[in-house]
Formats: C-alpha cells, structure tokens, sequence
C-alpha cells in the first residue's frame, strides 16, 4: 500500500530548493497568520475598552450632570438678586473657596471628589438651577446638601460660579 | 514616607493608629469653614460632609446641691463617610471637685439621612450604643427620670453601675430664612431586660448674625457666629411617663467658626426645676480635617 503522501508527489524527481521554498512559504504564512490574530485581539480588544470606557465616562458624565435637570421648573426660574453684583462676587467666591473648593477645585476645574463647574452642562444652567443644587445636594453621589448656608449666601456662591461661566466664555472667545 | 519613620514592626502591630496620626498630620490644610451649628445637646439635619473627619472637645461643668460640683469632658471624632451617613465615636470622663478624675465610657454613634432632597421637615435617624458607668456626667442627653441627685454621690460609689443603653433618636429639622428649628425626640432603653425604656428630648432654635457673607476674609465677622437657644430635657419612661421627677434645661447657645477650621461654642444651661443643677456652663472647640478619608486610602495603596 503506497503511503497517503505518495498521492501528492510529482511525477518527477522533487528537488531540495522546492522543499525549502515550500517549508518557507508555509512558516511565514503561519507566522502572518498567528501574529494577525494577535494584532487583530489586542487593538481590537483594547478599542473595544476605549470604546467601554468612553462610554463609560461619558455615561458617567451624563449621570454626573443629570440631577441639574431634576431642578423643578419653578426652582430653575428664580432669578438671582445679587446678578452683576460684584461685592456678591467676591463674597460668594470666598465661600466657593470655604465650602466648595475642597472638592470642585480651587478654580472649580473638578477634583476626584467633585465634578467641574466650568462645564458647559453648568454654564448653561440657570441660576435658579443652580441654586436648586446647592440647597438640595446632590446625596446619592456624594453632594451634602448647603442649605445650612443662608439663603443669601447661596445667592452670592451661585454670582460666583455665573462670573466663571462670563470669564470662560470671553477665554473661549 | 510611613516605611521610612516607622519601623516594622510597629508599622505591623498598629497599622490603624499609624493612619490616623499620619492622616491627621499630614492631612491637606484647607480652607474649609465648618460652619458647625451651635447646639451641643440638641442636632440638627446637617451631617459631616463626606470624607471629612471633626474632632471635638467638650467640657461641661455643673453645680451640684448636696455634693461637689464636677468638669465632665469627652472627645468626639465624627466622620462623613458617605453625604447621607455620618459615624461617631466619643470617649467620657469626668473631674469632681474634691473627689477624683474618672474616665467613665464611650459611645458610638451613627446618623442616616432619611431623604434625599431638602424638605420642610428634614428627618434623620440617629443611633447610638453606649457603654459608660453611672459616674458619667457629661448630661450630653437628660433622660428619663433623670435628676440632679443621682449624681451627688462620690465617685467610688457611681463608676459601680454600669450602663449598655442603646438610644435612638429622630432628628427632625428645618431651616427657613436664616432660622433652623430643631426638634429630637428621643428614645433610650437599657440593654437589661427589667430596665423600662426611658423617653426625652432637646429642641433648638438657632440663626447666625448676618446672613450675607462679606467679600473680604475675616475672624470677626457676624456672618462667622451662629446663636440660638436649646431647651432638653426627660420626659419620664415606660413604667411612668410624664414630667414628674424628671429635670429640665434651657440654654442659650452659640458658636464662632473660624476661617482657619476652627468652631468654638459655648452654652450656659439653667436648671428649670429642683431636679436640674443650677447650672450647666459647657464649652467646646473642634477642628475639621477635610480629606481625612482620601488621606487614610492613600496609605493603605488607594489610588492617588
């Protein structure tokens, strides 16, 4: 009985340069084959974590934002008393600085605690809105509520935040 | 840092202490004003704001009819852990003149937010163990039937009693223009199964002096001080509820927070009734650590 290989071989003599070429060919066809498999997992895995985590963040920031949208029509329509007032700048940005700095950041750029104040989902809020937030807290994700702070003193923190917004937009400009 | 000062085995045996020294040295200076309220007996909604850490010393000194008159002082460490719980720990003790010092229990507290949103009424639940001897003083609840007489004897006698109480509390409270009204129902019962559950309560009323900040930073400002009035007072127990033979207090309050972390307070409790020490002048000065939580995660391999 002939051996299986024997079925295959040419009908002339086969030299060792074709043998060699063969054994060549065939290494570096599975060497491109294997390392594209490789290629292929590890950048498609680490785009699908970069997508994850994109996702992730900017779900996150959604989720992060989103109790300004919960501020009651009501509350977000309040006008604020000290608006333009430059004394109530500087008074709310002593107590941004007192209360709040430690976890928006001293320029209320965000820290690990805190979420950033100069983002455009704050910027665009009312002053009522933000009002809203700082009486009521944001609990579940770690905003105690200020509504120990008086009233007024609110007012002059949310002037505060509202001169950062004209000062972004101008830096933006 | 730690490795370096510290030798091993220490480091090993001690590992929490180390932490809390390190975190309490090393521990961001910040600009934080704690804006404490002014009541020492009596609590309002306001919990400790996450991952901060308030260390406290309060001092009581009461008159005694019929025995020497006494310091009480504790120590509380109050840390956020989350925005809608705050946990506690104090530690009593207790001079009476012309007897001796006494260090007479701790207590451990903890207090849950109950809502998530500010409200007209804001409620939170307060729950304590404590576990102190009858020589306790610091009168920080009047319960019961609660009276100025069972603390006239010496200390020798009193630290024989011994007391594992657990007490509950509801913290109802509300703030409008300025104004925090604060009413604490509270509820006590020894762990022995014979003792009746004794019932109390402390309300306060309390508005700082200006209620507009100023611009510029300042020790003296009124916006800086907060007073108020809190009443307390027992309110008899199971057995026999009502406000016979039970003792009463009225005290005006206030409190002065620094820019630099620092609140001082003090009240001066009069006695309402026979069954009240005349006086209760009590004092206290506490500090906020902010960041305290992120510093003791940094030391035990959090992310930085």
């Amino acid at each position: 009985m002939k051996a299986p290989f024997a079925l295959f071989r040419p009908a002339g003599r086969v030299g060792p340069v074709i043998i060699a070429s063969v054994v060549v060919i065939s290494v570096v066809v599975i060497s491109v084959f294997v390392i594209s498999i490789f290629v292929i997992t590890v950048v498609g895995t680490r785009l699908a974590m970069a997508q994850k985590e994109d996702a992730a963040a900017r779900s996150n920031r959604k989720s992060t934002y989103a109790a300004l949208a919960e501020a009651p029509e009501k509350a977000s329509e309040r006008k604020n008393p000290f608006e333009g007032d430059t004394q109530a700048v500087a008074a709310g940005g002593k107590l941004f600085e007192q209360h709040c700095a430690d976890c928006h950041g001293s320029k209320a750029g965000g820290t690990r605690q805190g979420p950033s104040l100069l983002r455009e989902e704050v910027q665009q809020a009312t002053p009522g809105t933000m009002f809203w937030i700082l009486s009521n807290g944001v609990v579940r994700r770690g905003m105690p509520v200020w509504s120990k702070l008086p009233e007024q003193e609110r007012w002059q923190i949310v002037t505060f935040l509202q001169s950062l917004k004209i000062q972004s937009v101008t830096h933006n400009q | 840092m730690v490795a370096r000062i510290i030798p091993e085995p220490i480091r090993r045996k001690f590992p929490g202490l180390i932490a809390l020294i390190f975190s309490l040295l090393f521990c961001r200076p910040s600009l934080v004003l704690a804006q404490e309220s002014p009541y020492i007996v009596t609590y309002d909604h306001y919990l400790e704001e996450p991952g901060s850490l308030e260390v406290e010393y309060f001092s009581t000194f009461g008159t005694q009819r019929g025995g020497n008159d006494f310091d009480a002082f504790w120590t509380e460490f109050e840390y956020g852990a989350t925005a809608w719980w705050t946990t506690e720990l104090y530690v009593d003790g207790q001079t009476t003149f012309n007897d001796s010092t006494i260090f007479t229990g701790f207590r451990v507290e903890n207090r849950f937010r109950l809502l998530q949103r500010e409200h007209l009424v804001n409620p939170v639940l307060y729950i304590e163990y404590e576990q102190t001897s009858g020589a306790d003083k610091i009168l920080k609840e009047v319960e019961g039937h609660d009276v100025q007489s069972d603390y006239a004897d010496s200390n020798a006698v009193l630290r024989k009693e011994h007391d594992h109480e657990l007490e509950m509390k509801l913290l109802l409270s509300s703030t409008f223009k300025g104004w925090n009204v604060a009413v604490n129902p509270i509820v006590t019962k020894n762990l022995l199964p014979s003792e009746p559950w004794e019932f109390a309560y402390a309300i306060g009323a309390s508005r700082p002096l200006a209620l507009k900040a100023s611009p510029n930073r300042c020790n003296f400002c009124l916006e800086n001080f907060i007073a108020g009035v809190e009443m307390y007072g027992g309110l008899g127990d199971t057995q026999s509820a009502g406000l016979h033979d039970t003792s009463h207090y009225l005290a005006p309050v206030v409190a002065w927070n620094l820019p630099s972390d620092w609140t001082f307070r003090l009240s001066s409790g009069f006695g309402l009734n026979d069954n009240s020490h005349r006086l209760l002048l009590r004092w206290g000065i506490s500090r906020e650590f902010s960041g305290f939580g992120e510093v003791v995660g940094r030391l035990f391999g959090g992310r930085p």
